[in-house]
């Protein structure tokens, strides 16, 4: 070969030099599971659908979201959100608007009659359903997902179980609840209403395969209280149910509510615009102990609920006229236990509501073999199961925690169950990967972006009427809330792996396909982990 | 609360690519064509600042002049771990002279080009000069300023690293304050190298008065491939100076070497700004104000500070002198930036 003068060797390529041997530690892309997805109750992929709603395609992010929850436009009202508690953005700024974006996800759904994707092929297997709430309707959709006959069989004559006769319109507007109910049934699931099960097993002979008991838990506690028989003592449970009547109940002027949890303060915001002047809670604690959400608290004294702290009420009916009640001022003890004091107040109430808890109706179950029931509540294993083979139970009867979130996990997770069962195995659950934790983030990255708040209505409409509290987001605020979504553990595809490499030395695999190393040349500095905004890439040792 | 831009994207243009960009407003570095001119298979250390500054630098030149590129390299790291004979990482036509004259090569390589074009031979082919902080603040500096003087065609990006890496870490007239190298051991009652006057070559080089001179790092990837593309677009001498991270010389581990160069322009070290004619046009303003003690400790050549008892009184000293910059070229944190 000629060469030029003074010159020996052809010219070569740096290619031919693998600095990859130089390596002690190896980059590896891993998908971490993001704070949101671990705390919530419905095993949503949270990360996942806001990775879709992120580019503006909201009906790919829908449908991903309902690969795990078919309620989206319910939970964007009615979910208490862990997720958001969880949410690694509150470290920079304030948490991701997960539920106003799934919310609105839910509603575009609603708006533009998405459809769910088409389920699987027959399997041939019927699986009775008893309960139409959220445990009911969650197991159904999936179990339809999945091949499977779904029938549920509802006492009641509307659908919905709590979510219907619990939980207040100014909260889940019925337009939402039935639109998203009859998706279902739109989808395969079959739904008899009034049709009451009395017995699990007679009611199994007519050709099902398995059942999913999630009748709820519906029977008000009751407290002893000693009344005259003028004043009136309700309980939550009727109250909330009475709502959906054609007369609402009536409860006067002055309303009590006995209770610190959630459907305490939902009767107290009842009582208010059903028009009582003074709406009142009774709560035998303090406000750091009450189990009520802080946020439903706050919203309840903005629209001028007032609570009793540290009081109980010890009787009613006294008086007169039989309205008025006497109430013990109560003080902690150093175990944070409310004590008596011997300090009495007479207060006047039209009303009294005990929101002291529920029970489930467990009747339907005395003849089933097997079945454990503790403190009320159905005893499962891990994969939902109760203890007569083939018969599995979820949401409030089955649970402490008792939400729609909850519940519709609790679908999800026995559907998953029936459908391994049903084929003679025994569900598993995958592993979990490791938590995608705020310190394994480089939050340089992300742009400065506070949340948007979504609109409360006005205090004084709130006070009188059942319109919706909380108001949804629109196109532009949503599209802005979901890009806030720092994809946690989740690579989202910003190429700093791949310029960030000193050595060239990551290979980018095109759109949506991510990226690869070449461990030809990759000498193992770990930049591409360090500079990674959402931590998808870990450092291991290299063997030998 | 309720005026807040629509236009959002997630990272915006922090990030080397963004899937929410359209194409042509994503980094030069995010493009799987990018020209990769300086491939793999070189011998940089682990983590090298300036194999990446580099490859940042002439891949977006490479993209700002179609690919009409030639590039001369002054004796150093750049060159040593790049082109061992006969091999080369380089995939663009590129020329190793001296230490001390890579200026003046570039100088007669656009004057060749100069006169080819006047023949009516060849395209419009640009100039670019490389070389490390020895090659351009000491040995080559009488070369670099008669470029500048001159106002020759010439692209000249300096890749600072702070010293004689190559060679076993000695100082360099760019070598800061304090620092520990192999001939400024932390010794005596001024451990480190001298506080001197320095020797900041972005200003002498704005003294010229030549049409473009900027700064940049490696943490800023955007900011860097905006100044090269706006100096391809320029005619006659222009220098780039671009700070990068060296942990074998820094003594700081392989995969900091980025936030080392952030942590440089956000204590206000080093600071990020570009100039037209000898005048400040614009600086990348600080985003999250930092003490330069954030920048220091996790440098081995810094040690010494922070021994059982910490030298407060250098640490201010260079505290004091990242003020100054902080005032000088303005670089506050507000909202928006550059």
């Amino acid at each position: 070969m000629d060469k030029p003068f003074a010159i020996t060797l052809k010219p070569g390529s740096s290619l031919a030099n693998h600095t990859g041997s130089w390596r002690t530690t190896r980059p590896e892309y891993v998908d971490r599971l993001p704070p949101c997805n671990a705390a919530c109750p419905a095993g949503e992929n949270i990360q996942g659908w806001l990775f879709h709603a992120e580019s503006g395609d909201y009906e790919k992010a829908w449908h991903a979201l309902v690969e795990n929850n078919p309620l989206p436009a319910i939970m964007g009202r009615v979910c208490y959100h862990p997720c958001e508690g969880g949410c690694n953005r509150q470290h920079m700024d304030s948490a991701v608007g997960i539920n106003s974006v799934e919310r609105f996800l839910g509603d575009e759904a609603n708006k533009h009659g998405w459809k769910f994707a088409p389920a699987a092929a027959a399997s041939g297997r019927r699986v009775l359903v008893i309960g139409s709430g959220p445990a009911g309707l969650s197991a159904a959709y999936h179990l339809t997902r999945m091949g499977h006959k779904a029938v549920i069989y509802e006492e009641a004559p509307l659908a919905g179980g709590m979510m219907r006769f619990g939980i207040p319109k100014y909260r889940l507007p019925r337009e939402v609840l039935d639109t998203e109910i009859q998706r279902l049934l739109d989808f395969g699931v079959e739904l008899h209403l009034e049709t009451k099960v009395t017995d699990v097993q007679q009611t199994m002979k007519d050709g099902f395969d398995a059942v999913f008991l999630g009748v709820g838990a519906h029977i008000a506690k009751r407290a002893y209280i000693p009344a005259g028989d003028a004043n009136k003592v309700l309980d939550a449970v009727s109250v909330l149910r009475g709502m959906e009547d054609h007369d609402a109940p009536l409860l006067g002027r002055r309303v009590v509510v006995y209770g610190g949890g959630n459907t305490a303060i939902d009767v107290a915001r009842t009582a208010k615009r059903l028009g009582a002047e003074e709406s009142i809670i009774v709560y035998r604690r303090t406000r750091d102990k009450m189990p009520a959400h802080d946020f439903e608290v706050e919203e309840a004294l903005q629209e001028g609920i007032s609570i009793k702290w540290l009081s109980t009420i010890t009787e009613a009916g006294m008086g007169e006229r039989g309205d008025d009640i006497m109430v013990e001022k109560m003080a902690l003890d150093e175990n944070g236990f409310p004590q008596p004091t011997g300090e009495f107040e007479r207060m006047e109430a039209d009303s009294v509501v005990l929101a002291l808890g529920q029970d489930a109706d467990l009747s339907l179950l005395e003849n089933v073999p097997g079945l454990v029931v503790d403190k009320g509540m159905i005893e499962i294993d891990a994969g939902m199961m109760t203890g007569h083979p083939g018969v599995f139970a979820g949401g409030d009867m089955a649970g402490n925690e008792r939400t729609v979130t909850v519940a519709v996990g609790h679908g999800k997770k026995a559907a998953r169950a029936i459908d391994a069962w049903l084929r003679g195995e025994k569900y598993a659950p995958l592993p979990k990967p490791e938590l995608a934790t705020f310190d394994r983030m480089n939050p340089w990255y992300y742009s400065d972006a506070p949340k948007t708040m979504r609109p409360v209505l006005d205090i004084i409409r709130r006070q009188s009427t059942f319109e919706e509290v909380l108001g949804g987001l629109d196109e532009t605020n949503a599209l802005f809330e979901a890009r806030r979504c720092m994809s946690c553990g989740n690579c989202f595809e910003c190429d700093n792996c791949y310029g960030v490499c000193p050595d060239n030395a990551v290979i980018k695999l095109g759109p949506g396909k991510r990226f690869q190393f070449n461990y030809d040349y990759c000498k193992g500095c770990g930049i591409c982990a360090t500079e990674c905004p959402c931590g998808a890439i870990r450092i291991v040792a290299e063997e030998n | 609360m309720s005026l807040q831009p629509v236009k959002f994207y997630q990272t915006g243009t922090f990030t080397v690519g963004n899937r929410l960009l359209a194409p042509e407003e994503r980094s030069v570095q995010a493009n799987m064509q990018r020209t990769n001119s300086l491939n793999s298979g070189h011998r940089a250390c682990q983590g090298c600042g300036e194999a990446l500054g580099a490859r940042y630098a002439i891949d977006a030149a490479m993209n700002a002049t179609n690919r009409q590129l030639i590039a001369a390299n002054a004796t150093g790291c750049l060159e040593v771990f790049s082109t061992p004979y006969p091999e080369t990482s380089w995939q663009i036509p590129w020329i190793h002279s001296l230490f001390g004259n890579a200026a003046a090569v570039a100088t007669g390589i656009a004057a060749a080009i100069k006169v080819k074009k006047q023949k009516g031979q060849g395209g419009d082919v640009r100039v670019v000069a490389q070389g490390g902080d020895g090659g351009t603040t000491d040995i080559g500096f009488g070369c670099l300023s008669g470029m500048f003087e001159r106002n020759d065609d010439v692209l000249y990006i300096c890749y600072d690293n702070g010293g004689y890496m190559n060679t076993g870490v000695q100082r360099s007239s760019a070598t800061p304050p304090a620092a520990r190298t192999a001939t400024t051991m932390p010794l005596g009652p001024e451990p480190g190298n001298v506080f001197g006057q320095g020797k900041f070559v972005p200003a002498i080089a704005m003294a010229h008065e030549i049409p473009y001179v900027a700064t940049a790092t490696v943490a800023d990837l955007r900011d860097l491939e905006y100044k090269v593309t706006k100096a391809m677009g320029i005619r006659g001498a222009r220098y780039i100076h671009i700070l990068v991270p060296c942990p074998l010389g820094w003594g700081t581990a392989s995969h900091d070497t980025i936030r080392m160069a952030r942590l440089a322009k956000e204590t206000g070290i080093f600071p990020v700004f570009e100039a037209e004619y000898g005048e400040v046009k614009s600086v990348l303003a600080i985003r999250r104000p930092l003490p330069v003690e954030e920048y220091l400790r996790p440098q081995k050549r810094y040690a010494h500070l922070f021994g059982k008892s910490p030298a407060v009184a250098t640490i201010a000293r260079i505290q004091a002198l990242a003020d100054k910059n902080i005032r000088k070229y303005r670089l506050q944190a507000r909202q928006g930036g550059h």
